[in-house]
C-alpha cells in the first residue's frame, strides 16, 4: 500500500464538483424551485412538556392563501409497544419526533404544519391554529431526570420495575474488575459532565416535495442519505417506496445531524393534500430548537494502575441525554471509552435518559467523545501522579493487533501505537511552551462502518467514464472516487465524472455516516471498474482474435501479452469504447454489496492552550492531529476531516452549550449566542497522516471522518490543566468558569 | 403593502425587480432574481453565507433590505468568475481543498475578495479577523486561510 507508483491515489486532485461549489451554481436543497410551488411552515410547541388535548385547524384552513394543513393525525402512527427499527432509528420515536402526537416533549416540537401561497401566509396561518395544551412539569438536566419524583415523560417506559426516564442501558464487561482494582497500586475515580452540543451545519434543513396526481412523490432534500429519506417518508406517510423518488441535493454539512428526516414527511403530506409542490426550509432558530444536537452527559470513570503504569482495571458509567424520545448514542460511549487500551479487567455501563430537550441526532462518532472524555482525563491525572509522560502511559497500555477490546472485538492490524510514537517524536510535542501556556494530549477510537453500497460505472461512447454512487458527498468523497477509478483504469482523473444517484437511478446505498462512504463506495467502484477492465480485455481479444487471458490492461490500454506480446498495437480505452457496439455492446457494470471489513480507527491529539488569567479565555495556540487513516486516497480531504473534527472538539471543550430558561425553553438558538469557533479563534491545525493499510480493503482504506472529534475534548482540557493547574471536569471550559476557578475578579463587562 | 420597483446594478448588469418593502436583499436575490449562490445560514448576520458587496462594501445580504439596492452596485458570487475563467481565489480554493460541503464557500469567497481589494498583503491574523464573520463548520478554517494567503501572494506577484 505504500506503493509509490500510484498515479492518482494519494494525489490532491481537483474535486469533480468543485467549479459548481465555488461559483454558487451547486444546487443545495433550499436552492430548488418548481412551477406552482407553495411554502410550508411549522407550528411548534411553546412548552417544554405539555399534553395536547385538542388541535383546531379550522381557522387556519379558512385563511386566504392556505392550501393544506397537516397534524399528527395525518402521519402514520407506530404504537409505542411495538418496535419498528430502521437502521439505528425506531419509527415509534421518529413518528412522534416529526410531529408531536400525545404530548409536546420539548420547546420547538412540531404540532402542525401549513402550506400556503407564501412563507408569510403560512407562518400567519400557523398562528391561527388553536391548540389546547395541558402544561406539565418539565425536566431538562440528567440529574433531575433520574431523581426520585422527577416528572416522567413517558408512562410506558419503566426501569427496575418503576416508571422512569431511563429508557435503556448498554453494558460491556471483560475480566473481573474487582480483582483488577485489588491489584492496582493507584486508583483514581472522577466525575465528569459535558453539555449537549449541536452539529452546527451551516445549511438549515430544507426540502421541496412534489406529489403528482397519481400519488408519486419526488423529494429534493438535504440529507445524509436519499434512501433513508425514501424509507422514512414512506413509513411515515404510507406511500410505497416504489412511488417515492428521493433526490439528494448538495448537502451543506451534516456531521450526523441529517441522518433522520424532519420536514420531508410533512412536506409530502402537504403536497399530497394541496396538489402543489411544497417547499419547507427551517430557520436557524428551528434548527437549534428542534433538530437533534448530541447528548449532554455525566460520567464516572475509575481506573487502577500498577506503579509502572500498567492498567489493571477500568470502570466507566455514563448517563447520556436522549432528548424527548429514547435513543441516546450510548453504544458509542460505552464501546469507545476504553477501546484504545489493552485492559485485562474492564466494565462500561451506559444509560439512555429522556428529558424535555429536542431528540438527539447522530453527531460525528456519536457518543464516543462522551466516553473518551472521562477516561482520557483520568489517564492524564494518573500519568502525573506516577511521574510518567502521558504518551508513555498510553504507549504502555496501547491496544494493538490481537488485543481483545473491552467492548468485544479482537483487533486486526492497526496504527494506534504509531499515532502515539509519532506524537512523541513530533516537533510540536518537543517545543517549549510560553507563559500561561499548557499542553495536553489524548487519544480516541471510533468503530467505523461498512454496510450497503452500490455503484454504476459506465464507459461513454467517446471513451470516458461516468461513475454513479448512492452516497451524498458531504466533504469531497467524489474526489476520492475519481482518484480510485482513474488509478485502476490507468487514465487521467479528469476523464472520470462522479455523480450521486437518486433512489430511482442507483441501487440501495446506506447513509453517508459512520465514516463509511469512501471505504464502502471504493469497494463497489473497484469491483465495477475491475469488471469493466475484464470486458475491455475480452473486447480487445475478440478484435485481435486471441484468448482473452492473453490480454493485459496497462496504463489505460489493452496490450497483447504472453506469446502475443507485441503482435498487435495496444487498444486504448477510447478506441475500445468506439468499437464497443460492433463487438459486444455498451460497456457498464453495476455492483451492489453489503460491505464488511471496516476496521476501527485511532488517533492522538496534541493541544497547546494559552489562558488569559484576567478574561479567563483559553486560546488554542497550536494543535496537531495524528491519525491512522489506512490509506489517504485524497490527502487534502483526509486532512480536512482531521482539521474539521479537531475544530468541533475545540468548540465543544471551550464554548458550545445550550442555555435553557427555567421554563424549559432554549435561550440561545442562534450563532451569536451559541458560540461555534470562528476563524480568529483558531490557529492552523496541523495534521500527521499515518497509513497502516486496512488489510480487508482493496485500497487499504479506513474510515477517517469521525475519529478526529473523539480525543479533542480531553486534549484541550488536559492542556488547560497543564496551563493553570486546575482540572476542569465539566465542559465547556468557558471564560466565566475559568475566571471563577482562578479566583480572579470578573472582567469588566 | 405595495411592492416597490427597484432599479439597481448586479454584477455589472442593469437590473430591475419588484420587492416587498420589508424583503431582505438575500430573499430578493434568491426568490425574485433566482440567484441562489448567496446562502441563508442564519438570517441574522452571524454566519456570512449570504455575503455580497454593496458599492464595494462587504455586507450580509440578510441584514439589508432589497429596497436599499436602489441605484447601488451589487456584487454577488455569481459575478466572481469571468465566464469559464475562475477568479484566482476560486481556483485556489479548489486546488487547496478549502471547502468540504461548500455551503459557506460563496460567502467566504466574497469576503476574501473584499479583503484582498482592501489589503493585498494581509497577515494570517488579518485574514482570520476579516473572515471572523464567515462561519465554516467543516474545515476548521486552516485550508481557507492558507488559500486566501496563497492567492494574495500570487496576485501580488502577478500585479
Amino acid at each position: 500500500m505504500t506503493d509509490t507508483t500510484n498515479k492518482w491515489i494519494g494525489q490532491r486532485t481537483i474535486r469533480p464538483d468543485g467549479a459548481e461549489k465555488v461559483t454558487g451554481s451547486a444546487a443545495f436543497a433550499a436552492d430548488t424551485t418548481m412551477p406552482g410551488m407553495i411554502w410550508g411552515s411549522v407550528l411548534r410547541s411553546p412548552h417544554a412538556h405539555a399534553r395536547i388535548k385538542s388541535i383546531d385547524t379550522s381557522k387556519a384552513e379558512a385563511h386566504p392563501g392556505v392550501k393544506a394543513v397537516v397534524t399528527a393525525a395525518d402521519i402514520v402512527d407506530f404504537p409505542v409497544d411495538t418496535p419498528v427499527a430502521l437502521g439505528i432509528q425506531d419509527m415509534r420515536w421518529m413518528c412522534r419526533n416529526v410531529m408531536a402526537r400525545e404530548k409536546a416533549l420539548f420547546h420547538g416540537h412540531p404540532i402542525a404544519a401549513v402550506a400556503a401561497m407564501s412563507e408569510a401566509i403560512a407562518a400567519e396561518a400557523c398562528k391561527l391554529i388553536e391548540v389546547d395544551y395541558e402544561v406539565l412539569p418539565h425536566v431538562i438536566e440528567i440529574d433531575d431526570a433520574i431523581a426520585d419524583g422527577a416528572p416522567i415523560l413517558h408512562d410506558f417506559i419503566e426501569f427496575e420495575g418503576k416508571p422512569s426516564n431511563i429508557a435503556g442501558t448498554i453494558e460491556h464487561t471483560k475480566g473481573d474488575i474487582e480483582a483488577g482494582f485489588a491489584e492496582a497500586d493507584l486508583i483514581i475515580e472522577r466525575d465528569f459532565t459535558t453539555r449537549p452540543v449541536h452539529q452546527g451545519y451551516i445549511e438549515p434543513h430544507a426540502c421541496l416535495v412534489s406529489v403528482a396526481a397519481d400519488g408519486k412523490a419526488t423529494i429534493w432534500s438535504s440529507s445524509q442519505g436519499q434512501f433513508m429519506v425514501r424509507a422514512m417518508t414512506g413509513l411515515l406517510t404510507g406511500i410505497p417506496q416504489s412511488n417515492i423518488r428521493a433526490i439528494p441535493a448538495e448537502i451543506g454539512g451534516g456531521f450526523g445531524g441529517k441522518t433522520i428526516v424532519y420536514l420531508e414527511p410533512l412536506a409530502t403530506i402537504l403536497s399530497k393534500k394541496s396538489g402543489r409542490p411544497v417547499k419547507m426550509v427551517m430557520s436557524r432558530e428551528d434548527v437549534m430548537r428542534a433538530s437533534g444536537p448530541t447528548s449532554g452527559s455525566k460520567s464516572t470513570v475509575k481506573i487502577g494502575v500498577k506503579k509502572d503504569g500498567t492498567i489493571t482495571a477500568a470502570d466507566g458509567t455514563f448517563w447520556l441525554q436522549a432528548g424527548g424520545l429514547p435513543g441516546a448514542p450510548v453504544r458509542g460511549a460505552v464501546g469507545c471509552a476504553l477501546a484504545p487500551y489493552d485492559i485485562p479487567n474492564g466494565h462500561t455501563l451506559g444509560y439512555d435518559v429522556v428529558s424535555n430537550r429536542s431528540k438527539v441526532a447522530a453527531y460525528r462518532a456519536p457518543g464516543a467523545p462522551l466516553g473518551a472524555f472521562g477516561v482520557e482525563c483520568v489517564l492524564d491525572e494518573i500519568a502525573e501522579q506516577l511521574g510518567m509522560d502521558p504518551l508513555d502511559l498510553r504507549l504502555k497500555n496501547a491496544a494493538k493487533e490481537g488485543t481483545k477490546a473491552v467492548h468485544g472485538p479482537t483487533y486486526p492490524l492497526m496504527g494506534y501505537v504509531e499515532s502515539l510514537e509519532a506524537a512523541k517524536a513530533h516537533e510540536h510535542y518537543n517545543t517549549p511552551l510560553g507563559p500561561n501556556q499548557g499542553r495536553g494530549v489524548a487519544s480516541g477510537f471510533w468503530f467505523n462502518a461498512g454496510g450497503e453500497s452500490s455503484a454504476q460505472v459506465n464507459i461513454t461512447e467517446d471513451g470516458n467514464v461516468v461513475v454513479t454512487t448512492g452516497h451524498p458527498d458531504i466533504g469531497g468523497s467524489r474526489a476520492g472516487i475519481a482518484n480510485i477509478c482513474a488509478e485502476i483504469l490507468g487514465i487521467d482523473y479528469q476523464r472520470v465524472s462522479v455523480l450521486i444517484g437518486d433512489t430511482a437511478t442507483i441501487g440501495f446505498s446506506n447513509l453517508t455516516g459512520g465514516s463509511r462512504v469512501l471505504f464502502a463506495s471504493s469497494i463497489v467502484v473497484t469491483e465495477s471498474t475491475n469488471k469493466i477492465i475484464h470486458t475491455l480485455c475480452e473486447l480487445a481479444a475478440k478484435i485481435w482474435d486471441i484468448d482473452p487471458e492473453a490480454v493485459n490492461w496497462e496504463d489505460g490500454e489493452a496490450r497483447p501479452a504472453g506469446a502475443n506480446a507485441g503482435q498487435f498495437p495496444p487498444l486504448t480505452l477510447k478506441e475500445l469504447a468506439a468499437r464497443a457496439n460492433e463487438s459486444g455492446g455498451p460497456i457498464g457494470e453495476s455492483t451492489q454489496i453489503n460491505t464488511t471489513g471496516a476496521e476501527g480507527g485511532f488517533g492522538t491529539h496534541i493541544c497547546d492552550v494559552e489562558i488569559d488569567p484576567e478574561l479567563g479565555t483559553a486560546k488554542i495556540v497550536r494543535y496537531t492531529v495524528l491519525q491512522d487513516v489506512g490509506r489517504a486516497v485524497h490527502p487534502s480531504y483526509v486532512e480536512g476531516q482531521m482539521q474539521g473534527g479537531a475544530a468541533q472538539a475545540i468548540g465543544w471543550a471551550l464554548n458550545e452549550e445550550y442555555i435553557y430558561t427555567k421554563d424549559g425553553r432554549v435561550d440561545n438558538p442562534g450563532f451569536l449566542d451559541y458560540r461555534m469557533p470562528i476563524a480568529s479563534d483558531l490557529p492552523m491545525l496541523d495534521t500527521h497522516i499515518i497509513e497502516v493499510p486496512n488489510p480487508k480493503h482493496p485500497q487499504g482504506i479506513r474510515g477517517v471522518g469521525e475519529v478526529p472529534l473523539v480525543p479533542g475534548l480531553s486534549a484541550v482540557r488536559n492542556a488547560v490543566y497543564d496551563a493553570v493547574g486546575i482540572r476542569f471536569n465539566d465542559l465547556p471550559i468557558s471564560p466565566p468558569k475559568v475566571v471563577e476557578a482562578l479566583d480572579m475578579p470578573k472582567a469588566a463587562e | 403593502m405595495a411592492k416597490q420597483h427597484i432599479t439597481t446594478t448586479i454584477n455589472g448588469e442593469p437590473t430591475e425587480f419588484l420587492c416587498e418593502p420589508n424583503e431582505t436583499m438575500l430573499d430578493v436575490l434568491r426568490n425574485e432574481l433566482n440567484m441562489t449562490g448567496s446562502k441563508e445560514g442564519c438570517g441574522s448576520g452571524d454566519c456570512g453565507a449570504c455575503s455580497i458587496t454593496l458599492d464595494g462594501r462587504l455586507v450580509c445580504s440578510c441584514l439589508m433590505l432589497g429596497v436599499e439596492a436602489a441605484g447601488a452596485e451589487i456584487e454577488t458570487i455569481e459575478g466572481m468568475a469571468d465566464g469559464e475563467t475562475l477568479h484566482p481565489l476560486q481556483q485556489k480554493f479548489l486546488e487547496m481543498a478549502a471547502l468540504q460541503c461548500g455551503i459557506c464557500t460563496p460567502g467566504m469567497l466574497i469576503a476574501a475578495k473584499s479583503l484582498l481589494e482592501e489589503n493585498p498583503d494581509p497577515t494570517e491574523t488579518e485574514v482570520r479577523y476579516w473572515l471572523a464573520g464567515n462561519l465554516c463548520r467543516c474545515t476548521g478554517y486552516d485550508k481557507i486561510i492558507r488559500a486566501v494567503m496563497d492567492t494574495a501572494a500570487e496576485m501580488r506577484g502577478a500585479a
